[in-house]
């Protein structure tokens, strides 16, 4: 088995110039605050390749579970590893996220994503045809010279998704990114998630919109009061869900 | 009245026709005030951004001493100087006292607590809003703190003109370390102490003038810069 797990990786090593960082495993993942366990026990593994929709209903613990998986939490119990190391520097480096409300650094359109190679330590010869390529493939060539913070809130979302993906990371966590979006942002952010996902970036993402889960997931994680209620495969999920609380937030009913 | 109105005249005739007195006082009230805001910034800005970013035991504390540093009596700074300066003093080989130097020394002390305070409180908001997008980008430690000093830039720089129109308009600190020499060591403010005490009060009033425009000035731009921000915050 082991055999053939190393004949099995070593082609994508050479691919790529560190090694892959998946699978990523969680095991008894707890966070606390306040005396309350907001996640309260959680395991799972992700493996390369699907797009994973976490869905669940509000305060179930998904934006934490999201920051904990990321690094950006330090969980109270349990532990998180990527390909059985425990999260470092460089595991970050191979990771990015995108936020519900987009962060915007006081600099240009253009600007905001050179930074995002220059703290990885890109050289600049390298960084100017990536960022003008990332810049067209997020359409946002037109506003490249622009101050990032007056653009509108679909372009500077869709500038903090071309952020994430410059650095062409190997998973790519979203925390609701078109919460607040029209439909015509909406969509042009899913292209761009599903280019990514096409190029092998690992998609985790929460979302509240159901017909966005429907659009873009391979699977679905549903979170009810910090636990896994279940994970399932999507079409199977939004046809015949296996536990009670998923069935109800799927029937339209209020789940607590 | 004829006194002032008087003048009031000779005031503006000093200031047109740009009296060499007059000048030097001017030049070397903002050669001292700018190279000590420029000395509290260096200081101030990253000691302030450090404080605001950092968690450390007695962090709390220290912020609390710097805020209440930002009120500092001009006189206690200029006799603490004075004191260090003095012949006596730990500092006397230096021989300071009554220099141009020492002037500085005393407004950068005066002012770089006004920067370390309003730079700490700036970067603390900023920090706010950025940090998990910084730690998510995988940004060390140092290039947050001078990425969060880069983007505050215009709020700091209102910091920064904040101290300078505190230091050009004290007096208490300079007139006690720099003895308000005539050609040497004699700014806007010790020159209206003393000409206003002597009865001559055009040079007075000159100054005064000027230093009044000084913080005009300073405000517009405080004003203008605070402006522009929110024209590209749009919040």
């Amino acid at each position: 088995m082991s055999n053939v797990q190393a004949l099995d990786q070593s082609p994508r090593e050479t691919a790529r110039t560190t090694a892959d960082i998946l699978p990523l495993v969680a095991e008894g993942l707890v966070f606390e605050a306040g005396g309350r366990r907001l996640v309260d026990g959680v395991d799972l593994e992700l493996q390369p390749g699907a797009r994973t929709i976490v869905l669940g209903p509000n305060g179930a613990g998904k934006s934490l579970l999201l920051r904990l998986l990321h690094g950006l939490l330090r969980p109270s119990a349990g532990r998180i590893t990527w390909n059985g190391r425990p999260a470092d520097a460089t595991t970050l480096r191979r990771q990015a996220m995108v936020f519900q409300k987009p962060v915007m650094l006081r600099r240009s359109v253009a600007a905001n994503i050179d930074y995002a190679l220059k703290v990885r330590g890109v050289p600049r010869t390298g960084r100017i045809p990536r960022v003008r390529e990332m810049l067209r493939t997020a359409d946002l060539d037109r506003l490249a010279p622009s101050p990032a913070r007056v653009l509108s809130g679909g372009e500077q979302q869709r500038l903090s998704l071309a952020r994430a993906l410059v650095t062409q990371p190997e998973v790519l966590f979203l925390d609701e990114p078109t919460a607040s979006l029209d439909p015509a942002s909406t969509l042009a952010i899913e292209r761009l998630i599903d280019d990514a996902a096409a190029a092998g970036t690992r998609i985790v993402m929460v979302t509240h919109d159901l017909g966005q889960a429907r659009r873009l997931a391979d699977e679905v994680v549903f979170i009810h009061r910090g636990r896994i209620a279940e994970r399932t495969a999507a079409f199977r999920f939004f046809q015949s869900p296996m536990s009670q609380p998923a069935a109800d937030f799927l029937a339209g009913h209020l789940v607590l | 009245m004829q006194d002032f109105a008087e003048a009031f005249a000779l005031a503006f005739h000093l200031i047109v026709t740009a009296d060499a007195d007059l000048v030097e006082i001017v030049l070397l009230s903002l050669r001292v005030s700018l190279t000590a805001v420029f000395i509290a910034g260096v200081v101030g800005l990253p000691l302030g951004a450090v404080l605001a970013v950092a968690r450390f035991p007695g962090r709390g504390g220290v912020i609390v001493v710097v805020n209440a540093l930002m009120g500092l009596p001009p006189v206690v700074v200029g006799l603490l100087v004075y004191l260090a300066l003095s012949n006596a003093g730990p500092l006397g080989v230096l021989q300071l006292l009554y220099t141009p130097s020492a002037m500085i020394i005393a407004q950068a002390i005066l002012v770089t607590p006004i920067v370390a305070a309003l730079t700490r409180q700036v970067i603390d908001d900023l920090n706010r809003e950025y940090d998990e997008q910084l730690r998510s980008l995988g940004v060390t430690w140092v290039d947050a703190v001078s990425t969060l000093l880069w983007d505050a830039r215009g709020s700091l720089a209102t910091a920064l003109l904040a101290g300078f129109g505190r230091a050009v308009a004290e007096v208490g600190a300079v007139i006690i370390v720099g003895g308000n020499i005539n050609h040497v060591t004699r700014v806007m403010t010790t020159a209206i102490a003393l000409e206003t005490s002597k009865g001559n009060l055009a040079l007075a009033l000159a100054l005064g003038l000027i230093l009044l425009l000084l913080a005009l000035g300073v405000n517009a731009a405080v004003l203008s810069l605070r402006s522009d921000r929110m024209e590209a915050a749009r919040v």
